[in-house]
Formats: C-alpha cells, sequence, structure tokens
C-alpha cells in the first residue's frame, strides 16, 4: 500500500489530537511545552504533506518558520522556566496563580 | 410704540428674575420695591399703549422670533396689542402694581418675602404673555405659566398640609381641563393649518359646523378649567389658602378671567357656532346661581368671596355666550377692579384679626378699621350692582343681554342672583364690621393695616366707583374688534321699570341683609340653632356635597386603582421584569466567574472548548455555503421562502 497524502494527514491529526489532549491535562510546566511542541510539529507534518502533494514549496517554508518561531519560544520559555524553578521550587501549573482574577 | 409693548411685556420677567436671585437669604425691602416699581412701568407702558389705541391707533403687531418652523408647521413668538389685549393688559398691569405694592405691607413679617414677589411677578409676565400673544401657542405658554404660578402662590406657605394639597388640586384639576384646551388647538391647527389668531379665524367659515362645534367645545372645556366653572369648580375655593393677595391678583382679577378671555379672543369661533354660545351662557347662569346660593352660608370670609367671583365669572360667561362679547369683557375690567379690592380689605382684616376668617367672630370692626370698612363697603356696593358704581353698568348690561336675546330663563336666574350677591356681599361686610365687637372674647386687638396699604388700595377703589362711566369709551373702543352691538330695549317704560326694579331688589336684599346680621345679638353659631339643622342650610354649607363626592367618588377609587396598579402592575410585572433582567446577568456572572480562575490549566482548556466551538462554525458555515442551492429548495418546499 502506497503512502499517501491522507496517511500524513490522519498523522498530523493524531498528533495534534495527543498534543491538544497533553496542553488540556498535563499539570507541568514542561511537559505542556512539550504538548506545545507536539501540537506545532503535528501541523509542521500537515504543511509539508501539503505542500508536497501540490507541488508547491510555500507549505514547507512556512513549516521552517515554525520550526525556527518554536525553537525561540522554547528557548525563552526554559529560560523562564528555570527562573521560575529557583524561585519556587516546582513548576507545577496548579501553583501559579500570583495573577488570578 | 413697540417698545412700550417689549417693556410692558418684560418689564415682569425682569422683575420676578431679580427677585428670583435673592429667594434663598432673609427678607429684602428693596425686592419688593423693585419689583413694584419694574410692575409699575408695565402699568405705565400699557397705559401708554391704551392711550395710544384709544386714539385710533393701529394695533401693533410684532415678531419677537421665530419659535417652531417645521415643515408646514410655523409658530413664532408673536405678540399683538390690539383693543382687546390693551384693556386686558390695562387690567393685568393695574392690579399687579396695587397688589404688589399692597404685598410689601401685607407679607411685611413673612419669612419668604423675596419669594412671594418672585413667584408674583412671574406670575405678572405669565399673564402678559397669555393676553398678548397673537396665537393660540403662545396663548397656551402663557396659560400654562399662570396655571404654575398659581401653584406656587396657592402653595406658598408650603409646610401647611391644606395649602399644598389645595395648590394641587388646582393644577391637577387645571390639567385636566388643560388637556381639553390642547385638544381644541389640535383641531384648529389640523383644520385651519395654522395657529395665529387671524388666519386661523379668516379659514372658520368654511369649515363645517360639527368640526366648528367639537373645537369650540374643547377650548370651552380649557376655559372652565381655568375660570372655575362648574363641575371644575371646587380649586377655586381651596385656593384661597394662598397669602390674601394672591387670591385678590390672581383667584379674582385675572387668571380666573383667563377663560373669559380666551371665550372673547375666539369669538369668530363661537359666532359661528350660536348652539355651543348657549351652553356657555346656560352654565354661566347656573354657576352664578349655585355659586352664590354656596356663599349665602359660608362661614368663611375669604372663601365668601372666592364664591362670589366664581358667580361673576358665571356672569361674563353668560354675556359670552350670547355673542356680547364687549359686555364679558367689560365686566371682566369691571369686576377685576372691585373684587381685588374686596379681597385686598379682607387682607387687612385677617391681618387685625389674626388670620381669623370666620366673620362670625369678628363684628364691630369698623371703628378701628374706618378706612377698610369704607373701601369693603363700596366694593361691597359696587359688586352687588348699586347705581352708580361700576358693578351696576357692566351687571345691567348683562341682565339687558340676556331680556333683548330673549332667554328669558337666563335672565330670571341672573336677576335672582343679584339678590343674592348683595345679600352676602353685606351679610359678609354687616358681620365684620357692624354689631357687637365679638372679637374681644378671642382676646384679639386689631389695628388698621398700613397707611401706604391704603393708598395703594385707592386706585381700585376710584376705579371701583368710576368705572361705569367708561362704559361709552369702551364700547366704542371695542366696537369693531368685537363686532359689538348696543343692546337696547325698544320701550322706554321697560327699561325703566326693569333698571329701578332691579335696583329695588337689590338694596331690599341689603336692608334685609343688615337687619339680619348687624344686630347687636349675633351668636356664634354653633350647630344647634333650627337654621343650622335645616336641609337646605347643610346642602349649601357642605358646597352641595360636591367636594364630598369628589373626594368619595373619584380620589378614593382613583386612588385604589393606583393601589392596584402599583402593587400588581407595576411591582409584580414591570419591575419583576426589570429585575429578572438583572438577576440573570447577575447570576450568569455568578456561575461563570469559576472560569477566570487566574489557573492557566483552566485556561488552555477554556481556549480549547473555543477553538472547537469555532470550528464547528466554519464548518457549519462551509456546509451550508456549499449546500445553499439545496437547502434554498428544500426551505421553498416548505412555503418559508
Amino acid at each position: 500500500m502506497e503512502i499517501g497524502l491522507n496517511h500524513y494527514l490522519v498523522l498530523a491529526t493524531i498528533l495534534f489530537g495527543i498534543g491538544l489532549y497533553g496542553v488540556m491535562r498535563r499539570k507541568n510546566l514542561l511537559m505542556l511545552f512539550f504538548a506545545t511542541e507536539i501540537l506545532l510539529n503535528s501541523v509542521n507534518i500537515g504543511f509539508a504533506a501539503i505542500s508536497h502533494y501540490y507541488g508547491d514549496l510555500t507549505g514547507q517554508m512556512f513549516a521552517f518558520f515554525v520550526i525556527a518561531i518554536a525553537a525561540s519560544e522554547v528557548a525563552v520559555g526554559l529560560g523562564l522556566l528555570i527562573v521560575w524553578y529557583k524561585r519556587h521550587n516546582s513548576i507545577d501549573l496548579d501553583e501559579m496563580s500570583l495573577m488570578r482574577g | 410704540m413697540e417698545k412700550y409693548l417689549y417693556i410692558a411685556l418684560f418689564a415682569p420677567l425682569v422683575s420676578s428674575l431679580f427677585a428670583a436671585l435673592f429667594t434663598a437669604q432673609p427678607k429684602k425691602q428693596f425686592v419688593g420695591i423693585v419689583t413694584s416699581l419694574l410692575i409699575f412701568t408695565s402699568f405705565v407702558s400699557s397705559s401708554i399703549l391704551l392711550v395710544y389705541i384709544l386714539k385710533g391707533g393701529e394695533p401693533i403687531h410684532v415678531e419677537l422670533m421665530t419659535w417652531m418652523a417645521t415643515g408646514g408647521l410655523y409658530i413664532p413668538f408673536g405678540f399683538v396689542v390690539d383693543e382687546v389685549s390693551v384693556v386686558m393688559m390695562m387690567v393685568v398691569t393695574l392690579v399687579s402694581t396695587v397688589v404688589h405694592v399692597y404685598s410689601n405691607g401685607y407679607m411685611d413679617h413673612d419669612k419668604s418675602f423675596n419669594r412671594f414677589f418672585a413667584w408674583l411677578s412671574a406670575f405678572v409676565f405669565s399673564m402678559m404673555v397669555l393676553v398678548m400673544s397673537d396665537n393660540f401657542a403662545g396663548l397656551f405658554i402663557g396659560w400654562e405659566g399662570v396655571g404654575l404660578c398659581s401653584w406656587g402662590l396657592i402653595g406658598f406657605w408650603y409646610n401647611r398640609e391644606s395649602a399644598t394639597w389645595a395648590a394641587n388640586e388646582a393644577f391637577i384639576m387645571n390639567r385636566i381641563a388643560d388637556l381639553g384646551m390642547l385638544i381644541g388647538l389640535f383641531l384648529i391647527y389640523w383644520n385651519t393649518g395654522t395657529l395665529q389668531y387671524d388666519e386661523a379665524f379668516a379659514k372658520l367659515p368654511y369649515l363645517d359646523t360639527a368640526t366648528l362645534t367639537w373645537t369650540g367645545i374643547f377650548l370651552f372645556i380649557g376655559a372652565m378649567g381655568k375660570s372655575a366653572q362648574f363641575p371644575l369648580h371646587t380649586w377655586l375655593a381651596d385656593a384661597m389658602e394662598g397669602p390674601t393677595p394672591v387670591s385678590a391678583l390672581i383667584h379674582a382679577a385675572t387668571m380666573v378671567t383667563a377663560g373669559v378671555y380666551l371665550v372673547i379672543r375666539a369669538h369668530p369661533l363661537f359666532d359661528l357656532i350660536p348652539h355651543v354660545g348657549l351652553f356657555i351662557a346656560s352654565l354661566g347662569a347656573f354657576v352664578a346661581i349655585f355659586a352664590a346660593s354656596m356663599a349665602l352660608v359660608n362661614r368663611d370670609m375669604k372663601r365668601i368671596i372666592a364664591y362670589s367671583t366664581l358667580s361673576q365669572l358665571g356672569y361674563m360667561f353668560a354675556a359670552a355666550g350670547l355673542g356680547a362679547y364687549w359686555v364679558a369683557l367689560f365686566h371682566l375690567m369691571a369686576h377685576a377692579f372691585f373684587k381685588a379690592l374686596l379681597f385686598l380689605g379682607a387682607g387687612n382684616v385677617m391681618h387685625a384679626m389674626h388670620d381669623e376668617l370666620d366673620p362670625f367672630k369678628m363684628g364691630g370692626l369698623k371703628k378701628t378699621m374706618k378706612w377698610t370698612w369704607i373701601m369693603m363697603t363700596i366694593a361691597s356696593f359696587a359688586l352687588a350692582g348699586v347705581f352708580p358704581l361700576a358693578g351696576f353698568y357692566s351687571k345691567d348690561a348683562i341682565l339687558e343681554t340676556a331680556f333683548v336675546e330673549h332667554h328669558f330663563i337666563i335672565y330670571t336666574v341672573l336677576l335672582f342672583t343679584a339678590g343674592l350677591t348683595a345679600f352676602y356681599s353685606f351679610r359678609l361686610v354687616a358681620l365684620i364690621f357692624h354689631g357687637e365687637e365679638r372679637y374681644k372674647l378671642f382676646g384679639i386687638h386689631p389695628h388698621e393695616a398700613y397707611k401706604y396699604m391704603l393708598v395703594a388700595m385707592s386706585p381700585l377703589l376710584v376705579l371701583a366707583i368710576i368705572a361705569g362711566a367708561f362704559q361709552h369709551t369702551f364700547f366704542e373702543l371695542v366696537e369693531e374688534a368685537l363686532h359689538a352691538v348696543h343692546y337696547h330695549i325698544h320701550s322706554e317704560v321697560v327699561v325703566w321699570i326693569m333698571t329701578i326694579g332691579t335696583q329695588a331688589f337689590v338694596i331690599a336684599m341689603i336692608i334685609y341683609a343688615y337687619k339680619k346680621y348687624a344686630r347687636k345679638d349675633i351668636k356664634i353659631p354653633d350647630g344647634t340653632s333650627p337654621v343650622e339643622q335645616s336641609f337646605i342650610y347643610k346642602l349649601l354649607f357642605n358646597q352641595y356635597y360636591i367636594p364630598y363626592f369628589y373626594e368619595e367618588y373619584i380620589v378614593k377609587p382613583y386612588q385604589e386603582l393606583s393601589e392596584i396598579f402599583w402593587k400588581k402592575v407595576d411591582l409584580k410585572i414591570v419591575d419583576a421584569t426589570v429585575d429578572g433582567i438583572a438577576k440573570v446577568l447577575y447570576s450568569t456572572g455568578a456561575a461563570t466567574r469559576g472560569m477566570q480562575n487566574g489557573n492557566l490549566s483552566t485556561m488552555l482548556r477554556w481556549m480549547v472548548v473555543g477553538l472547537v466551538l469555532l470550528l464547528l462554525i466554519a464548518v457549519a458555515i462551509g456546509i451550508t455555503v456549499r449546500y445553499s442551492e439545496r437547502i434554498t429548495l428544500f426551505l421553498s418546499g416548505l412555503g418559508v421562502l
């Protein structure tokens, strides 16, 4: 069986679902970052697959941009995370409620 | 001449605004003086205008500015000084000047001296607008303005509950009548397309009788309220709660005659509908005798004079209704003089007796209050219509009118009322000034009023005596404006019999009143004498039970109805709806505030929910767009589109 566009899109959807579930359920900030990465990369898979399907490089270009932005986001995020951990000795989301409404 | 018109009109306004500056301050004598001078200025200007018109000058018509101009509606602030309005201006400004000067003395010890003058001058301004306006809209402004000032002045002593009650009663009764008046004005505008007197009247003859009749009836309902005609008369007697100068100015000389003025002003309309005129005349005659009968037994000095005013207004309407507009206007003028004089005299008596109003508790005051006695006696003679005082000429003209027009029932009623008038007037004079000095029982030490108050009253005294002499001049003045005709009885003998008969009747009543009430052994009635036990006395003393009837059958049911509406409709439906909306919002807020708990995890979950919802909407829209044709087909199959 040849692997076609649909397979890639199904994979992307499954990964997106996993990421979404992680975003919703994880209480550990680090795990939340991982879930976000899964979300972003599932979209990247979708972009790359459709780009290949249409023979249009724009989608792949977009995937690169997403990777670059995700990398910088993780860099900043991890930095903040480390500072937070040093101060509070915990990275549990439920305890990050200094700005509660 | 326009200059004088503006001075006459706006001097009272300036006066009122000036006095209004000091309303919150304790008594300032100069406020009384300045306002009196300004009103006097207005009087002088009116006199100049009167002389100008008397010399045959053209009526002055000015347009101060445009008030409303939209589409076909054009109403300017226009003022006119013609033969009719100049007479009214004279009456208003003259009596106002006298009353202003008099009030300086009368309100001497009152805390709200300044406020009194602010209201009084505001009243004069409103009255001037009413009589000088050249269109119905301006007349209506003045009409409402005098109503407002009357409210403020009846309820001047607002810490007395009876005064505020009377003020509200007067205001509300007038509102009822004003609704009629407004409908009349709408009918005029609807049918003629204008509210200017001359333009509207020019178009009236082309309208059908039914329209004219309704217009006339509704306008007259307005006049009934302001002039306190039956059945809207109860407010006038209660309005006596106000200070006495107010009663003299507003509830005797000027405001209450506004209704008569309206009928006179709209005479081209009432000329076209004589059946309504006959109704007006009949009602006038009825009110004349009805009010006079109540005055016969009343024991409140001011109320007696108020009923007398009511009765005389009935005379005026009787004349106006029969088409004798100039006679009505003449009686209005003469009545203003002697009735204001009578009221001011009553004010002197009240001051002397420390606000005692029951004439049975007075007696023998002529020794201490000689001048007041003379003035009130002459005013009463004028009111009774004794030759050669003012009332004789005007009342005689009304009686002649009724006779010549062959309305013998109206004539008889009015003639009989003339006798009643003589009786109650001199009952009052006899009780106050003659007989035993009964006030000594109450430890009162009466004193005559200030000299300048008496001097201020003297112009009215002079006019009450000589006004009748101007009858011919007056006739010539308004002859053209009101299509006046002399009512002559052809047979010389009949005239003499009528005049002498009337005079004899009136004088007999006066003597009878003196005989009955000037005796030494008058007792203060205590409700035990056979007369007081009789049905008629009780009926008259309780004002035919009409106030009782209104209270029981209109005020109370209305109050109960209001209570039902308040408790059932307002609280349970209207308020409940409004509260319900607020509660829904509040409870929604309370229920959903959990979303905003500041927890990142919760927020992310809600973000996902939002995302899913937006996606679903996008998908739904996409499907709808794609299958729009089929959906349209389906819906048209169902008959929806």
